[in-house]
């Protein structure tokens, strides 16, 4: 036990030149983007002279360095800063929107693990079965299919055609208020208010876009648990322990699975990274307040403070996860936290 | 009570019952209602503050007042538009313009702020002041009008005000109706302003604290605005409708849905292509952008488009009617093949080319680059629903002349840098709109050397003259058509811009009326109105 928590405490040891690196380089590549924000505040109508107001009132005429040592002041306060373009602090800012996101996916990811994972083992128990073949169909669809795309289509047969599916109006439709934010995630909130009404609207709001979501992460979730298992009940110790009687489930779920979750939970870990910032697509379709439709707007109107909010941000949420999967091993796999330094 | 099954499901059935309506909007029903879906994200609700973007403006329209305001009048796309020739009241009751044009005197209606309290002449100074003093654009716009310093404004007393200007301009007035100089409720303000706020921008930032048609009672950045009706205006016609949601949709596709849908009501500022096909089943309002041009701009720094003859040779060979079509969607009006003679001030106006190769062939022989040469076209990568047909189309054109052109996207961030101040394009497309309708104030920014949208580098000895002199001047004096005439003689024969064609402004509606379109490209909430269907 206490092998593990010395495991912890490096890998949090670990992370801080990295959280550091990110605070510099994000703070020197916002600056190396192209665009000049001053310009782009002064709006339509500017002249020479009102641009240089906007830059003296962003503080963006003092030099590079000074600039760097005032944001790292404010950070150190925990202040990330006020963003020009939504004009409220980027901290407030994150705070509502990585919730949206983060229930967005987190729902994505149950919804494809409980399709994925026993798609996988179903596939990898019977190779070359109707099963294999499906589980190869909807692989090759998830990829293949653009998430932007497959929202619209989703839109456009169960709201537009059959009309089943609310609007697609973002979180919670305009009828509903939200609820008092406790974690920020709706479903949760709304339950602790104990407002089923609201839950239920949310939970409409979130089918659609989850299972386009989801059906983008399902590929690879899938594709690696069938191998997974397959590499497994190939191995010697399965071959051991049917030869010593034991049951196909124990088999099964307690030797050939247990060892393959390992790869799936990486493969986890990777698609959730990967997905929470590549979503700004479906986040558009479906009018998503995420975090990654404030990015990229940020990025495109050069609102320096929201984007290294938004890298430094992901940053510390990678260092969590990449814990989390760590954690999650040592459940997993009884060697961790002995031999890891 | 022992808990029985069947109480137990009536308890549920009634707390189930009562939730919607505890936890809903009380009154969601559709009557008093509508619904607005636009692309666009509101950042403040204060349109003086830095940073502020263009949707927002809509807020100081709909949640305040100016002294002033336009008129409507039928717009060329169907329904109205706002008339920029009849100025009307809002919050003026009345006014004077002395004998010089350099005393403007307001007499104040008997109107409240929301709030409750009057709106008194103090608050209109502390507004005005505000303006001129913050920087930025809302400084630039006042400036327009010749209204630079607070101390050209003067409240004489409670429900009397006074602008006392540098120099007559027929610009002054107008530049009252536009969106900036709105007022504020001065005391509210000040009592949430502290020394590094004056302004108390941070307040006027989150709330709304104005005498207009409405109030903004919710607003959550990146999703919606809800306005709620103020029962007190004064500043015109009450609206009919009680309540308004503004939902922010970035999807094109899902816009079209909605609206198709009839969930909602207004789709707001959708891409020609979707009013094009909506046009039959939906109202569609597509009304050309009074003073907005979308131009091919030929930099006359740059080598080959030194040269007339090239300029020339490029207008003749432009196939705008192509563009119009895959551009445009035929959405808005075109600017191509008018009359040669100029007998009227009308503004943006057709240009007397066409798509003539031969001629074009006839004006690149007689140019120096009778040979051809390699040029980029550059287009920004925000602006490329219209921007990208239109320059493969005009690539194609030109390398029949022999002119190679290479398109190069720049991305939106870098665009009005690279673009407009420090103007380095060679060939570029742009399309600059004047909030002002008058041609001398296009020309002022277009055609001016220095100013912002003069991306083309252009310089004119007589043009800077003509536009000085006619920026100010009062429409109906006998010179100035005849000066106007000549700047378009002028700007036709040098050609640094092109006119491509005239944009429009779609707005798509189901269950709604009373659209009126604006100069500044919002939404007027106010007079919105619940169609019979």
């Amino acid at each position: 036990m206490a092998g593990r928590w010395t495991a912890v405490g490096l890998r949090i040891a670990q992370s801080v030149p990295v959280v550091l690196g990110v605070v510099v380089i994000s703070f020197l590549l916002t600056r190396a983007l192209p665009g000049d924000p001053a310009v782009q505040f002064a709006g339509a109508a500017a002249t020479p002279e009102s641009i240089e107001q906007v830059r003296a009132s962003l503080g963006l005429d003092k030099p590079l360095l000074q600039q760097f040592l005032i944001y790292c002041g404010d950070l150190l306060q925990g202040d990330l800063g006020q963003s020009v373009s939504t004009g409220r602090p980027v901290a407030e800012e994150l705070a509502s929107r990585l919730p949206a996101s983060l229930e967005l996916t987190l729902t994505a990811l149950i919804l494809s693990c409980a399709i994925a994972i026993p798609l996988g083992v179903l596939a990898a128990t019977r190779p070359g079965s109707w099963v294999d073949q499906l589980c190869r169909l909807l692989v090759t669809a998830g990829v293949s299919l653009p998430t932007f795309f497959t929202g619209i289509v989703l839109i456009y047969v169960f709201y537009y055609l059959l009309g089943i599916a609310p609007s697609p109006l973002g979180r919670l439709d305009f009828i509903y208020l939200e609820p008092d934010p406790v974690t920020g995630f709706f479903l949760v909130d709304s339950a602790l208010m104990g407002d089923w009404e609201t839950w239920l609207g949310t939970l409409k709001q979130l089918i659609l876009p989850a299972i386009t979501l989801a059906l983008f992460t399902l590929a690879p979730i899938a594709r690696m648990t069938r191998a997974a298992m397959l590499a497994a009940l190939s191995a010697d110790y399965i071959r051991t322990a049917r030869a010593a009687g034991l049951g196909r489930g124990k088999v099964l779920y307690g030797y050939a699975f247990r060892n393959a979750l390992l790869p799936v939970v990486t493969t986890l870990g990777m698609v959730f990274s990967f997905v929470l910032g590549a979503n700004v697509l479906v986040e558009k379709v479906f009018a998503w307040p995420g975090i990654g439709s404030y990015a990229v707007e940020a990025l495109v109107v050069s609102d320096y403070a929201a984007v290294q909010g938004f890298v430094l941000c992901m940053a510390l949420l990678f260092v969590l996860l990449n814990l989390a999967i760590d954690l999650a091993y040592s459940v997993i796999d009884p060697r961790f936290g002995t031999e890891a330094k | 009570m022992t808990q029985t099954r069947r109480t137990f499901l009536k308890t549920g059935a009634a707390l189930m019952g009562a939730l919607p309506f505890a936890r809903a909007l009380p009154a969601a029903a559709a009557t008093d209602t509508l619904v607005v879906v636009s692309g666009q994200t509101i950042n403040s609700l204060d349109l003086h503050r830095t940073g502020t973007n263009r949707a927002s403006y809509q807020i100081a329209v709909n949640c305040y007042d100016r002294l002033v305001t336009f008129g409507a009048k039928e717009a060329p796309g169907g329904g109205l538009s706002y008339d920029y020739s009849t100025i009307e009241p809002e919050l003026a009751e009345s006014w004077t313009i002395s004998e010089d044009g350099l005393t403007l005197t307001f007499t104040l209606k008997d109107a409240t702020f929301q709030d409750g309290s009057k709106v008194t002449a103090h608050d209109v100074k502390w507004s005005f002041d505000r303006a001129v003093t913050v920087g930025g654009f809302p400084t630039t716009q006042m400036q327009a009008g010749g209204l630079v310093r607070p101390d050209q404004f003067e409240a004489v007393d409670d429900r009397t005000f006074v602008v006392k200007l540098d120099k007559p301009s027929k610009l002054s007035l107008p530049d009252l109706a536009v969106p900036v100089p709105f007022i504020i409720n001065s005391a509210l303000a000040k009592s949430h302003a502290t020394e590094a706020d004056p302004w108390a921008m941070e307040y006027l930032h989150q709330n709304t604290i104005g005498s207009g048609a409405y109030t903004v009672s919710r607003w959550t950045p990146g999703q919606q605005v809800v306005y709620e009706r103020f029962d007190g205006w004064a500043g015109g016609p009450a609206p009919k409708v009680k309540r308004i949601i503004l939902r922010e949709v970035p999807s094109a596709a899902t816009q079209r849905a909605l609206v198709e849908r009839g969930d909602v009501q207004v789709a707001f500022d959708i891409p020609d292509k979707d009013a094009s096909e909506l046009a039959d089943s939906l109202t569609v309002f597509s009304t050309p952008i009074e003073n907005c041009i979308h131009a091919l701009c030929l930099n006359t720094n740059f080598a080959p488009f030194t040269d007339p003859e090239v300029r020339k040779a490029i207008a003749c060979v432009v196939p705008y009617e192509d563009i119009f079509r895959a551009a445009a969607y035929e959405r808005g009006a075109p600017l191509w093949g008018g009359e040669a003679g100029i007998t009227d001030t009308a503004w943006p106006r057709k240009f007397p080319y066409v798509t003539d190769l031969e001629k074009a062939k006839a004006h690149m022989a007689a140019s120096g680059y009778a040979e051809g040469f390699d040029v980029t076209l550059s287009i920004s990568t925000d602006l490329a629903t219209w921007m990208e047909p239109a320059a493969l189309l005009i690539q194609e054109a030109v390398g029949k002349i022999g002119i190679n052109a290479t398109v190069e996207k720049i991305p939106g961030a870098n665009w009005r840098t690279a673009c407009l101040v420090e103007k380095r394009l060679a060939m570029h497309l742009e399309n600059f709109g004047g909030w002002l309708n008058t041609p001398d104030y296009y020309f002022f920014w277009a055609y001016q050397k220095g100013h912002l949208f003069n991306s083309s580098n252009y310089y004119n000895e007589e043009v800077e003259q003509l536009t000085s002199e006619t920026l100010h001047m009062p429409m109906d004096d006998p010179e100035y058509a005849p000066k106007i005439a000549r700047m378009f003689e002028i700007a036709i024969e040098d050609l640094p811009r092109i006119p491509l064609y005239q944009p429009a402004l779609n707005v798509a509606m189901n269950g709604a009326d009373g659209y009126e379109f604006w100069f500044h490209r919002q939404l007027d909430v106010r007079t919105l109105g619940a169609a019979e269907s």
